[in-house]
């Protein structure tokens, strides 16, 4: 079983909500998710991020969807961390 | 996502609190004036047909209600439609589906709907003893005479939720619009 267990997103988004909310929005995704946002670059009407995730089984489906919804886009995936459970540790895990 | 969280995000995300606020004061205020100025010519002119007075009062109410929900909505409209478009623009994406664009669509309506409705239930509430007297149940004070009180209190409530706002002492705020009102009844005096 493969678990994503990091993300590393470059992310633009609109002032609203901020940082804490957009933080808070992505955690509340799944349990034990760890969230830490850098503010890269602040424009008139957007700001640019480097939004690190990370958490037991990150679900990239539903973190894309909760940025989109934020009024974010995903300009690129720059980093992630993967592993490969064996079969008898995934059944523990589930 | 409940409906009250998710109005709350939209109220959050749009930073509409504080033009809903000021709608609701300021439309209030009108609401209570307007209905005050009503009272205030039919007591000096001995209007003691109540049914009168509770019909020009409600239809003042109704038309103070479509003005302020069809004036916010326009002005609201087009201000968020201008924004949104601005915002997608400098996002350089498809911003459909998002809060963002939700807000654009609600916060109009959910601002157009304060400014309609504080003018028209303020101007309601004040009216109650005039509904009363009529459905039998008679106010010793009398019913005009309870119904300007009644909308001078609430004036003056309006001034002490002002002060919430802008942090200054209440007893100063309310007596600063009760000062409003009185003022206005002296002027409907002049005239009637």
């Amino acid at each position: 079983m493969i678990l994503t267990k990091r993300l590393v997103l470059d992310i633009l988004k609109p002032h609203h909500p901020d940082i804490l909310e957009f933080a808070r929005t992505i955690a509340a995704r799944g349990a034990g998710y760890q969230v830490k946002i850098k503010v890269l670059e602040i424009d008139e009407n957007t700001e640019t991020l480097e939004v690190i995730i990370e958490g037991n089984n990150i679900e990239f489906e539903l973190i894309t969807s909760s940025i989109k919804e934020m009024g974010a886009s995903l300009h690129s995936i720059d980093g992630v961390d993967v592993v490969n459970i064996s079969d008898t540790e995934s059944a523990i895990r589930d | 996502m409940g409906f009250l969280s998710q109005f709350r995000q939209l109220i959050n995300i749009s930073r509409s609190h504080t033009i809903a606020r000021r709608y609701l004061v300021v439309n209030g205020f009108d609401g209570a004036l307007t209905t005050l100025g009503l009272l205030i010519g039919f007591y000096f002119n001995n209007v003691t047909d109540l049914k009168v007075s509770i019909t020009a009062c409600l239809g003042a109410a109704i038309a103070l209600g479509m003005s302020g929900f069809s004036s916010a909505y326009v002005s609201e409209a087009a201000e968020r439609r201008q924004e949104y478009e601005k915002l997608q623009d400098a996002m350089v994406t498809d911003m459909s589906g998002s809060t963002h664009e939700k807000a654009r669509r609600w916060v109009p309506l959910i601002i157009a709907a304060v400014n309609g409705l504080s003018p028209m239930l303020i101007s309601l509430i004040i009216i109650v003893p005039l509904w009363l007297t009529q459905n039998g149940y008679p106010i010793p004070l009398g019913a005009i005479e309870t119904a300007i009180g009644l909308a001078f209190g609430i004036i003056f409530l309006l001034g002490v939720f002002l002060s919430n706002v802008s942090g200054r002492f209440w007893l100063i705020s309310g007596l600063q619009t009760l000062a409003i009102a009185l003022l206005t009844s002296f002027f409907i005096y002049l005239v009637v």
